[in-house]
């Protein structure tokens, strides 16, 4: 690999301060980096001021602040930008604000309580920006924008107005480590980019593209993410790509305005199958409902995960075997971190041999994953009845009232919601 | 004892609570989709909406006050962890 011992001007008067690390190969416990990551810091020369945008990770932070030295004394930083505060972009920060005491730190509003969480000051001084706050260097004006919960609640970009050039933060970055910087010099990134959208990212799609709305319209020229590449080259074409990843893939053939109810299960002697089958019945006399039934045996979690994100409704049918619901429901349910599952609806159903202890256990996971679960799940004692087979019909039709919002208010009193675990 | 009607809008439940029940307490037994994070009028995680009755609505602490405006929260706005019904009927968005 080319070492670059010193920073990078990546525009007139704005250099890459960041580091280089290209020995970790596990990020956050989460994400694989198969070549390491860069945390990319940023240094904006005006002619009143200097902006140090972001730091870098405190292990990392001798290489950060001998190329910061290069570029500017301490006593000249007048500012500095926090676009997100995880310890690898905050770590030099309590260093960085010793060194050069006179600078004024900027962060969101919701960076706050991270912010004194991170550095245990009592007299901690910040300013709060939000979108349209703009700070003058002197021929370099900082404008900010909130783009909350990419991925975190503080997350915001930095323009230079005079330079259209944008410090995203995360987003629009990638864990690729590569001393050439720029995404039109270094090895092929693409996988990095999408991985890195797949799993941090996209949870928080909604906010993506309400980011996208307020960024699309800037002229850039150039994209400065926290992480991976700097993007020179056609730098629009990455916010074209995070669009088309935090949309939908096709339209939905029966109308936008249709809910769609999936059902999965999974069935050793076809009870939970015939379950499944009745709760899917009962949805599908309620017009306005897609309803899809799954076998969780013949897939794996991945195109199960593109079916959930788009789903409304959730309802996960599975034997109790042990006292628990099997593996491959466990499986699924211990995936979906990497989407936004939050106030979609959910239930559970299944037979039993014994005790029937694998419903409520999925319940308790959806509640935890804080979904929706308003109607009790349906269980059957080894071969449903014609009567437990009408409950889950009832199931689901049900969930499809609560889907399309057909449904009567029911009043209980704490009571009985105290009897039933829930209503 | 004074009872409080507390209606979660998204799921059809209407749940009569006594007055002084935290909307916590109801909301977990209920399956509504609140978030909860540090349960201790902290984190602002589980902020939502009141939709009416807000008058029937404990007075926010000077906790909860801080950490509704740190998280800019809009006049309808609670902590569902620290907010508690006192009475007369209540409907929130969950």
């Amino acid at each position: 690999m080319i070492r670059i011992p010193d920073a990078v001007e990546i525009a007139p008067g704005t250099h890459w301060i960041g580091a280089l690390d290209p020995g970790l190969r596990e990020f956050d416990i989460i994400l694989k980096t198969a070549n390491g990551t860069t945390y990319n810091s940023y240094c904006v020369h005006g002619t009143n001021g200097v902006a140090v945008i972001d730091t870098v990770k405190e292990s990392h932070a001798d290489e950060f602040f001998a190329r910061l030295e290069q570029v500017a004394r301490y006593d000249e930083i007048s500012t500095i930008v926090l676009n997100h505060l995880e310890p690898d972009h905050s770590g030099a920060l309590p260093e960085l604000m010793r060194r050069a005491p006179q600078a004024k730190l900027y962060i969101s509003a919701k960076a706050q309580l991270m912010l004194k969480a991170l550095i245990k000051s009592t007299d901690l001084q910040f300013n709060i920006v939000k979108t349209g706050d703009t700070i003058e260097l002197g021929g370099r004006t900082l404008r900010f924008f909130s783009t909350p919960f990419l991925h975190w609640p503080d997350t915001q970009c930095t323009l230079i107005e005079e330079q259209n050039i944008l410090f995203s933060g995360d987003v629009f970055g990638c864990h690729f480590c590569d001393p050439r910087l720029f995404n039109d010099q270094v090895g092929d990134f693409r996988f990095s980019f999408e991985y890195y959208y797949a799993h941090i990212m996209r949870p928080f799609r909604e906010h993506v593209l309400e980011a996208l709305d307020l960024l699309e319209p800037l002229p850039l020229a150039l994209i400065a993410p926290a992480h991976g590449p700097i993007l020179r080259e056609a730098p629009l074409s990455y916010m074209q790509r995070y669009r088309q990843l935090a949309s939908p893939l096709l339209h939905n053939e029966i109308g936008a305005h249709n809910k769609s109810l999936l059902v999965f299960y999974i069935s050793s002697y076809g009870n939970t199958a015939r379950m499944a089958q009745a709760v899917a019945e009962g949805a599908e006399a309620i017009s306005g409902v897609r309803v899809s039934l799954y076998d969780l045996q013949a897939g794996g979690d991945l195109p199960f995960i593109d079916l959930i994100e788009e789903a409304d409704g959730l309802a996960f049918g599975s034997p109790t075997i042990n006292g628990d619901a099997v593996k491959p429901v466990w499986d699924l349910l211990s995936s979906l971190a990497a989407i936004k599952v939050s106030d979609k609806l959910g239930a559970a159903f299944g037979s039993y041999g014994w005790s029937g202890e694998a419903i409520n256990m999925i319940e308790e996971r959806l509640r935890g994953l804080k979904l929706r679960v308003p109607i009790k799940g349906v269980r059957a004692k080894l071969i449903p009845t014609d009567e437990e087979l009408g409950r889950c019909r009832d199931l689901g039709k049900q969930l499809a009232q609560h889907l399309t919002g057909n449904i009567e208010n029911r009043v209980i009193s704490m009571s009985e919601l105290l009897a039933s675990s829930h209503a | 004892m004074p009872k409080s009607n507390v209606t979660f809008e998204k799921l059809g439940i209407t749940v009569s609570v006594p007055a002084g029940t935290r909307l916590i307490e109801i909301s977990e037994k209920v399956g509504a989709s609140i978030t909860y994070g540090c349960r201790e009028g902290e984190c602002g995680t589980c902020m939502m909406k009141i939709t009416s009755g807000m008058e029937n609505m404990s007075q926010r602490s000077v906790l909860e006050d801080k950490v509704l405006q740190e998280n800019m929260a809009g006049r309808n706005d609670r902590l569902a962890c620290q907010a508690q019904v006192l009475g007369g009927e209540v409907s929130v968005k969950a």
